[in-house]
Order: structure tokens, then C-alpha cells, then sequence
């Protein structure tokens, strides 16, 4: 049967995720607090993959705690850490767990984070690792081995339709189309004109896609990530309206910023659904879903 | 072909170099002399740095190639010298300590770290082309290696952390798919980098990597 999120996607509605990052070290409190907030009011939960090349518990486990809470995981993994062997070996595992939905990312490169003389691995890249589970969704392993035991999965993607250039991100979105990406969550969006033109052509492909929302919780960041984070630009009347927020009350304009674009997103049917990224501020999920008006 | 080499810091020699206390230096006339690392001139302040540190310098040379099998002549000349020596300190890249070693018992000591095999942009500035991969693409990249000059080495096209054509890891460095993607279209062949790209076999020659001309 396929996946509850599987089913969510298939069945027309405006799909909502949103995601969890779990703790470095083994205190999952904060976690399980905000998986208790998340899990009726969304429809899968990513659990982040050593987010930003920073080392924590992992996602698989991550996933196991979001399943224990009767929620459903989505598994992010990345290529950066874990060779063409031990990626499979967690597919497996997670599938059996009943983890069936994945995320499949390249990775943040290791300079960016906090073991910054690891080795990276990217043995596999995203495009290679959607088509490795499909190739264990056929029964057989990389090297052509029968499976003992057949998984299957609901694989998906990212994509930054804000990228510059945008022609190689659409070759690769194609790619990862065509090796079996069946929804893309992607980067944080903020200018539904550009948003428009980017799903205008990503409607030619059978996926779904889920837009990134990103909420803004100050007009600082607004501007650092539209400076500093590759594929995110924040239009400038959103930085002044965060900007002209009064005093204490920038987190609570940027809920509603956050809610009005999905609130737009929704009602144009721009796209399938909405991927809620609150980067530390997992508890006002809620908040933004009631200013979308849903 | 460059080995482009970068000097060991003076502390770290001197570690080495612990308990031997009387040396022969040689350097190489071929890449190291161009990288600036083991030429005429860094062998003599390296001589002058070894005697502050208190050892004995037996001799010096610059060998024309120290990767090329006429060292074995270089070494045999210097026989006195070497041979005097406690230990023979090596300014030229790993293959030409590797060399040094196959014709001398002498410890031998590099005084360089081999980082890699690149080509020379401007005076003194390097790049690595080439990690001798075993399976090149460059016929499908625009001849561009996307094994060196992507920081992931993806072979299917772009990361999600390239912005304004620069790589996430470094805002000064191009971002390898965007000038692979670049000279594509420029050559109109675009449609290779639609083409799915199978993992890389990194067993091509497994380790020790071993190969005979047949
Ligand atoms: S793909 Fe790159 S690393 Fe591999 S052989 Fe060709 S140039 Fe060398
Ligand atoms: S930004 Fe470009 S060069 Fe850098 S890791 Fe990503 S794809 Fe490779």
C-alpha cells in the first residue's frame, strides 16, 4: 500500500510538510515537543540528514521518534556521508521500520560545517541516489543482486527555483524527474511571480511540487539570506515590511507573511502543496497554517 | 603535467628531522622549481633554515627530474655527501621522494606535501585538472572535469548551493556546472548533460593501483 503521505500527494489536496531537525547529542526533548505540535496539523515530517554538514543524531532515528508519535516521516539523506553500500543499507532498514517516504538530496558540502576535515563521501549524487531506490524497488541491489525482501518508497527531491542560472538547476530537475522523483519540496520562495514562471514549466513533468516556505523571523535575516543563502531571494517590499514590523513583533509579521503566501499559493493552485521550513521556531507552524487560513 | 607542492612548515621539519642531525637537501628542477617549492633558490634557504636549527648540511643538489629514473645518476654522484648525511631532505613532490628512497637506504625526509596534479593559470596561481579518475568524462562535460572542479565531484549536474555561478564553498570559485553548462550550449551539445551519468566505478584499479602495458 502506499504511504499515507503517498496517498496525500495522490489525492488532490494542498499538501502541507514541514520539518524536524533532531538534537546534537541524545536529548531529543525539543524534538518530540515540536513532533507533538506538527503531527496533526501536517501531513509528513522531514527529519533533516547532519543539516548544514553539522553532526547530530540521525535521520533515520529521527524518523523511528516521528513514527513512535503516530506521524509521518519523511527520511531526508543525503550522498555527503555514506557510500553507495550504507545508503542502501538504511533504505532497507528504514523501509523495514515502515519508513517509507525519502527525501533525496546531495548534501551541504563538509567545509560549511562543524567536522570540517572529514572525508566527504558523494560516492552516489541526488540523481544516482532516486534511481537507487528504484533500482531496490525493482528487487535488486547496485551490484545487481537479488533482494531478499522487496522495499518500496516514495522518493523525492529538491529543487531551487530561484537558483542563478536557473538552466542547469532545470537539467537537473529534469534528471531526478526522469530517475523517479514523485514530489519536490523546494527552496525557500518568496516571489510568487518568479515562483509562477518556474511552475509553469515544472507542470510539464508528472511530480508534485511542494514550495518551500521559509519563515522570516526578523528583517536582518530577511536580508542575510537573500545575501548569503544560494537560491534564496526575499523581494524587497517583504524586507520592509519585516523592517516596518514594530517592536517585538517581527517574528508575528513573518507568520504572516508566511501564511499569505501559502494562503495565495493555495488558492491560485500554483502548486501541489507547501514544505514549512521554521528553522528553530518549529512551535509557530501552527500560527502559520491559521494565518493561511487553514 | 604539474605536481603542484606546497612546503612543509619549518616546525614540522624540524620534527622531523628530530635526532638526525646532520642532512643532505635536494630539490627538483622540474615541477617543484616552477611551484616554487624545491628550486635552486628555496634548497639554499632551506640550508640556511636547517643550519639555524642547528644540523649539519653535507651537501645540496637540484636533480633535473627527481620523479625520472636518471636520479638513481644524481644520487650516485653525491654518494659522499649522502652518505656522510643522517638523512636526505626532500623538496620535490612525493613521486621524487618515492624515487630517492628506491636508490638510497638513507632515511628519507620530504620537506614539501604533495597536494595535486594541476596545470599553471597565472605566475605562481595552479589548479588541479585532473584526480586520474580512471574513467574520464571530460568527452561529455566540455571538457571540463567535473571530478576537480566541482567541490562534491557530481557528475549529473549542479548542487542546490550554487549561487550566481559560484560554488557554496567558496563564493571566489566557479561553480563547476554552471561553466560546464555554459560551454555546453555553447558547442550546442547541451543534450549530454540530460544524459543520466551512472555512479563512477572508484575500483577502476583497485589500491595499490598497479597497471602493465600489454
Ligand atoms: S574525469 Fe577528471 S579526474 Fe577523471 S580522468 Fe578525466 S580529467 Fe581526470
Ligand atoms: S556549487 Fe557547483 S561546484 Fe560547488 S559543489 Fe555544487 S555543483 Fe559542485
Amino acid at each position: 500500500m502506499a504511504s499515507k503521505f503517498k496517498q496525500a500527494l495522490n489525492s488532490g489536496k494542498f499538501v502541507v510538510t514541514t520539518e524536524v531537525g533532531p538534537a546534537k547529542g541524545t536529548n531529543m526533548d525539543a524534538m518530540l515537543h515540536h513532533i507533538d505540535l506538527l503531527k496533526d496539523v501536517v501531513d509528513a515530517i522531514n527529519v533533516t540528514d547532519n543539516q548544514s554538514s553539522v553532526m547530530r543524531f540521525p535521520s533515520v532515528g529521527g524518523c523511528m521518534l516521528v513514527k513512535q508519535k503516530g506521524a509521518e516521516p519523511i527520511l531526508q539523506m543525503t550522498c555527503r556521508d555514506r557510500n553507495r553500500m550504507a545508503l542502501q543499507a538504511d533504505l532497507l532498514y528504514a523501509n523495514y521500520m515502515g519508513i517509507e517516504n525519502v527525501l533525496c538530496l546531495t548534501g551541504d558540502a563538509i567545509p560549511v560545517g562543524d567536522h570540517k576535515e572529514a572525508k566527504s563521501v558523494f560516492d552516489l549524487d541526488s540523481v544516482q541516489l532516486l534511481k537507487t531506490v528504484r533500482t531496490l524497488e525493482s528487487g535488486k541491489d547496485l551490484g545487481g543482486n537479488d533482494l531478499d525482501g522487496v522495499p518500496s518508497y516514495c522518493a523525492g527531491a529538491i529543487v531551487t527555483p530561484e537558483a542563478n542560472p536557473i538552466e542547469p538547476q532545470l537539467v537537473k530537475f529534469e534528471k531526478k524527474v526522469n530517475e523517479g522523483a514523485e514530489f519536490f519540496q523546494t527552496q525557500a520562495i518568496y516571489d510568487l511571480d518568479n515562483f509562477k514562471k518556474f511552475m509553469k514549466h515544472a507542470r510539464k513533468y508528472d511530480t508534485k511540487i511542494l514550495a518551500g516556505i521559509v519563515l522570516l523571523s526578523s528583517a536582518g535575516m530577511a536580508r542575510y539570506m537573500t545575501k548569503n543563502i544560494p537560491g534564496i531571494f526575499v523581494p524587497q517590499d517583504l524586507i520592509d515590511e519585516m523592517a516596518g514590523a514594530p517592536k517585538g513583533q517581527a517574528l508575528k509579521t513573518g507568520i504572516e507573511i508566511a501564511g499569505r503566501l501559502i494562503g495565495e499559493l493555495k488558492k491560485e493552485a500554483i502548486c501541489d502543496g507547501v514544505h514549512i521550513m521554521a528553522i528553530g521556531k518549529e512551535e509557530v507552524v501552527p500560527d502559520i497554517l491559521a494565518a493561511a487560513g487553514m | 603535467m604539474k605536481s603542484i607542492t606546497k612546503q612543509k612548515t619549518l616546525e614540522e621539519i624540524g620534527q622531523l628531522l628530530d635526532g638526525l642531525n646532520s642532512v643532505f637537501i635536494a630539490g627538483c628542477g622540474t615541477c617543484a622549481t616552477m611551484t616554487h617549492t624545491g628550486g635552486i633558490e628555496e634548497v639554499a634557504a632551506m640550508k640556511l633554515s636547517l643550519q639555524e636549527l642547528g644540523k649539519t648540511v653535507t651537501g645540496t643538489t637540484v636533480i633535473p627530474a627527481a620523479c625520472d629514473d636518471m636520479t638513481q645518476e644524481t644520487i650516485k654522484k653525491y654518494e659522499d655527501a649522502i652518505g656522510s648525511a643522517d638523512a636526505m631532505l626532500i623538496m620535490s613532490c612525493a613521486m621524487g621522494v618515492h624515487r630517492v628512497s628506491l636508490y638510497h637506504k638513507k632515511a628519507v625526509i620530504p620537506a614539501l606535501d604533495t597536494l595535486f596534479i594541476g596545470l599553471e593559470d597565472n605566475y605562481g596561481e595552479f589548479h588541479e585538472v585532473c584526480a586520474q579518475c580512471g574513467q574520464c568524462v571530460l568527452g561529455e562535460t566540455g571538457g571540463i572535469c567535473p571530478v576537480t572542479a566541482c567541490h562534491k565531484g557530481l557528475v549529473n549536474g549542479p548542487c542546490g548551493g550554487t549561487n550566481d555561478g559560484k560554488c557554496e564553498v567558496d563564493k571566489n570559485r566557479d561553480c563547476a556546472w554552471t561553466l560546464i553548462h555554459n560551454k555546453l550550449a555553447e558547442q550546442k551539445r547541451l543534450d549530454l548533460m540530460y544524459k543520466y551519468q551512472p555512479p563512477k566505478n572508484y575500483q577502476v584499479t583497485p589500491k595499490p593501483k598497479v597497471t602493465k602495458i600489454t
